[in-house]
């Protein structure tokens, strides 16, 4: 793998940047691999690369049905946090935050990663006590949380709505400085690039249809370039966990509901972090490109349409209008959807599965791009070791059965509601 | 637009309904002890890509339950009945 520099930047600049070499190869697939990696988005080739890098597993394949970063990981409005607050995340999403912070450096590859931070307002005095109980959490747990007074708030992000008339005015807020952005895309051509220069074999428009058993155990994945031999096999599938789940055999605590992303056209710079909307579900940033990037809740219904309804479009646009009424004539350039794994306690799943040489990455709800670093490295221990990794030891299928769920939004069971 | 052909009030847009969830999970009997069936009921779920039977309310209309099948890959709608008449 050729290794990417100024001074290679430099040089190929000297011959019109024509001899750039390709960032991986397409091959086709071997008759067998030690591990199959099921879907090309982050949390896949993240996986994959840790295989190789931590594990020394380099005889390793990534099967992605489409092209490479096509689904979820080139979907999302790009935000990494760790601010959560149960135990089980807070660790998790900290260790998540680490990696990014190494990722561009790790990977030879600039991810973008931009620590612009964070700030969730607060709409009542209530709501700001919950939130510094959230920063005691976080700072207990070495992870950098602010309390910010309404006066903090307005000089930092002095274009939120702090007049008379706000419908929730503003109370005060919480920040995580080393919140921020990355470049989506980056990421996964990122972890492609660097898992290929380990040797990992990256094969796009390759369909798993279904999977060969030996007995219990599943020993290879049928696809549509032919039946792949696996050792074991990882999904990393999010949005389509049930589809393949259902093919091996796992019933599964999963809904795959549609949620919506938005981009405006492009402003000059206005937005300097990732402000989010306490009093709603709102979040916002603004790309490099000037437009702003936002989201908000699901559609709401079981939907494996990568499109999304107007009755959100209105909904998120209404709630961008509260919290930042200079935007209202702003023009919205487009919105796209993407298909999430919702579980019933909005956490993911990382483990073992009860079928032999299977093993589960999903359930990623709303959350699964800032967990691409973290999700890739326990997935790989995971599959390498056939034991949870312990900072995903929360994250296993039984605790639905078990009662041990992690519910951090305290939504109650029900996927479309998280 | 999703409409729902409410058979009280007529092709309505879905905003009007409250979604409520897949309607093809049984629910155990009540004074039901055994907590795998509850297990089963509470978490576990098909997640067709296709053909789902699903809970509606139309809360701006009539206020009727209805199961709607309806296609999850394409929102085309297979039939709508009133919840109480169909079979759990």
């Amino acid at each position: 793998m050729a290794r990417y520099s100024a001074l290679s930047l430099f040089l190929n600049g000297l011959s019109g940047n024509r001899n750039w070499p390709r960032a991986w190869r397409a091959p086709e697939p071997k008759p067998s691999y030690d591990v199959v990696i099921v879907g090309g988005g982050g949390h896949g080739l993240a996986t994959a690369f840790y295989l190789a890098e931590n594990h020394g597993i380099r005889n390793v394949a990534v099967l992605e049905k489409g092209y490479l970063g096509g689904g979820n990981v080139g979907r999302n409005t790009t935000i990494v946090r760790s601010n959560y607050l149960l135990d089980g995340n807070t660790q998790f999403y900290e260790f998540s935050m680490k990696l990014w912070e190494g990722m561009s450096a790790a990977l030879n590859f600039n991810v973008m990663f931009s620590q612009r931070g964070q700030i969730v307002t607060a709409h009542s005095a209530d709501q700001l006590d919950s939130f510094s109980h959230r920063a005691n959490v976080m700072r207990l747990s070495g992870i950098d949380a602010e309390i910010l007074t309404r006066d903090d708030v307005r000089r930092l992000v002095p274009y939120l709505d702090f007049s008379e008339t706000a419908r929730f005015p503003i109370h005060g807020a919480i920040l995580q400085g080393r919140a921020g952005t990355a470049r989506h895309d980056a990421v996964a051509w990122g972890y492609a690039r660097a898992a290929d220069g380990h040797g990992v074999d990256i094969i796009q428009n390759c369909e798993v249809t279904g999977f060969v058993r030996d007995g219990e155990r599943i020993v290879g994945v049928e696809t549509s370039k032919g039946r792949i031999g696996a050792g074991k096999v990882g999904l990393a599938v999010a949005g389509h966990t049930s589809v393949l789940g259902h093919k091996a055999g796992l019933e599964l605590p999963i809904e795959s509901h549609v949620l919506q992303a938005f981009v405006t056209e492009p402003l000059k710079p206005m937005v300097d972090h990732v402000v989010a909307y306490g009093a709603d579900h709102f979040y916002v940033s603004q790309s490099d490109k000037g437009g702003l990037v936002f989201g908000g809740s699901l559609d709401g219904y079981n939907s494996y349409a990568q499109r999304g309804n107007l009755g959100i479009v209105r909904e998120v646009a209404e709630a961008a209008v509260a919290l930042m009424p200079c935007i209202s004539r702003v023009r919205l350039l487009r919105h796209w959807g993407g298909v999430m794994d919702m579980t019933p306690d909005a956490s993911p799943i990382i483990c073992p599965t009860p079928v032999d040489g299977l093993y589960l990455n999903g359930g990623w709800c709303y959350g699964g791009f800032k967990a691409t670093p973290a999700s890739g490295w326990c997935f790989a221990h995971t599959i390498a070791t056939g034991k949870p990794h312990p900072l995903v030891a929360a994250y296993g299928l039984d605790r639905f059965r078990s009662g041990r769920t992690l519910d951090e939004a305290g939504a109650g069971p029900f996927a479309w509601l998280q | 637009m999703l409409r729902i052909p409410c058979p009280c009030c007529g092709p309505r847009d879905h905003d009007e309904f409250r979604y409520g969830g897949d309607a093809s999970v049984p629910r155990p009997a009540h004074d039901d002890p055994d907590p795998e069936a509850w297990y089963r009921a509470v978490f576990i779920r098909p997640n067709p890509r296709g053909p789902h039977r699903e809970f509606w309310q139309h809360v701006s209309g009539c206020r009727q339950w209805l199961v709607v099948e309806r296609n999850t890959s394409d929102h085309t709608i297979g039939s709508v009945q009133f919840a109480r008449k169909s079979p759990a």
